[in-house]
């Protein structure tokens, strides 16, 4: 993928897919210390150990009922490439958290992309999910939660196509 | 969950939220029309679903029509005709469009989401779809 913010939406349809209801994302650019680091957590069904190792297994193939797939390794290998490392912590019936680490200034190091894309695509595709994003600057630090946008909209749904658009606008400009 | 208490969430219980989960999302529960789904695994992604998905909220947008769920699925096994989406028209066999770009994506929308007219040069073929 080129662009991080392709594996993040990757990674977040694994929790998805692992009944989420609700996903963290959590970017840090850390530029001064020379690291990027990008978290998703989820509350959803997770994996035992030997699930773990399944997971990470870019030769594993898919058993029914499990959800296995290239995903995990390629953003592994993305950041392994870029000085980098890559952890999956994960408790059965709890949740899992994916944690990639990569040198800020790695010439390998893929641009974080889109987010605002990958933010959208998840919101706009599953309203039942509550999404929190932090990103962590020099700047300063955004934070975006889902749950608290509903829970002012009321009874109007977050997929309403104009609320989408001035969400859109409001990433745009804050993660620009 | 309150201090010292463990509730211990079964497969079960898991099984049973989806189940709900997938009502909600059906054309008739949702009280909705027709249904986009388009499909976002990790093959999906990298061919550039998200673009595909970013086409569809687009003409969600200029649109605005009040009857139309859009939705994701995982990896459909056909990793070679990626990016890929599916449309369901109420009471009609879903259709699945494959080798999608944002141009072709956005004319499934006009003819067939919104007119009900199957766009069949860039149909892969008429089946069932779930979401998960």
């Amino acid at each position: 993928m080129e662009e991080l913010s392709l594996h993040v939406l990757d990674i977040a349809q694994n929790s998805i897919l692992a009944h989420a209801a609700r996903i963290v994302i959590r970017v840090e650019e850390d530029p001064e210390n020379d690291r990027l680091t990008i978290d998703i957590e989820d509350d959803g069904a997770g994996m035992k150990e030997e699930e773990v190792r399944w997971a990470l297994d870019p030769f594993s193939t898919s058993r029914p009922g499990k959800r296995v797939g290239l995903g995990l390794p390629l953003f592994g290998e993305a950041a392994r490439s870029a000085g980098g490392g890559f952890e999956v912590r994960s408790r059965l019936g709890r949740g899992t958290t994916v944690r990639a680490w990569f040198v800020y200034s790695h010439p390998d190091r893929q641009p974080l992309g889109r987010m605002t894309d990958t933010l959208l695509a998840l919101i706009a595709s599953r309203p039942d999910v509550d999404l929190r994003y932090e990103h962590v600057r020099p700047d300063g630090e955004f934070i975006l939660d889902t749950s608290d946008l509903k829970r002012e909209l009321g009874d109007r749904p977050i997929t309403d196509p104009e609320i989408l658009s001035a969400l859109r606008r409001a990433l745009n400009a804050a993660l620009e | 969950m309150a201090d010292g208490e463990r509730k211990k969430l079964t497969v079960k219980d898991l099984e049973a939220l989806r189940e709900k989960a997938r009502e909600a999302t059906s054309l008739r529960e949702g009280g909705a029309r027709a249904k986009v789904t388009v499909h976002m695994g990790t093959c999906g992604i990298a061919s550039g679903a998200r673009d595909i998905m970013r086409a569809v909220l687009e003409e969600m947008e200029a649109k605005r029509p009040k009857d139309v769920i859009v939705t994701t699925s995982g990896c459909a096994g056909l990793c070679s005709r990626e990016p890929m989406a599916t449309v369901e028209i109420l009471d009609k066999p879903p259709v699945k469009y494959v080798d999608l770009t944002e141009e072709k994506m956005r004319r499934i929308f006009d003819e067939h989401v919104l007119q009900g007219r199957i766009v069949n040069e860039y149909a892969l073929a008429v089946g069932s779809e779930t979401t998960h």
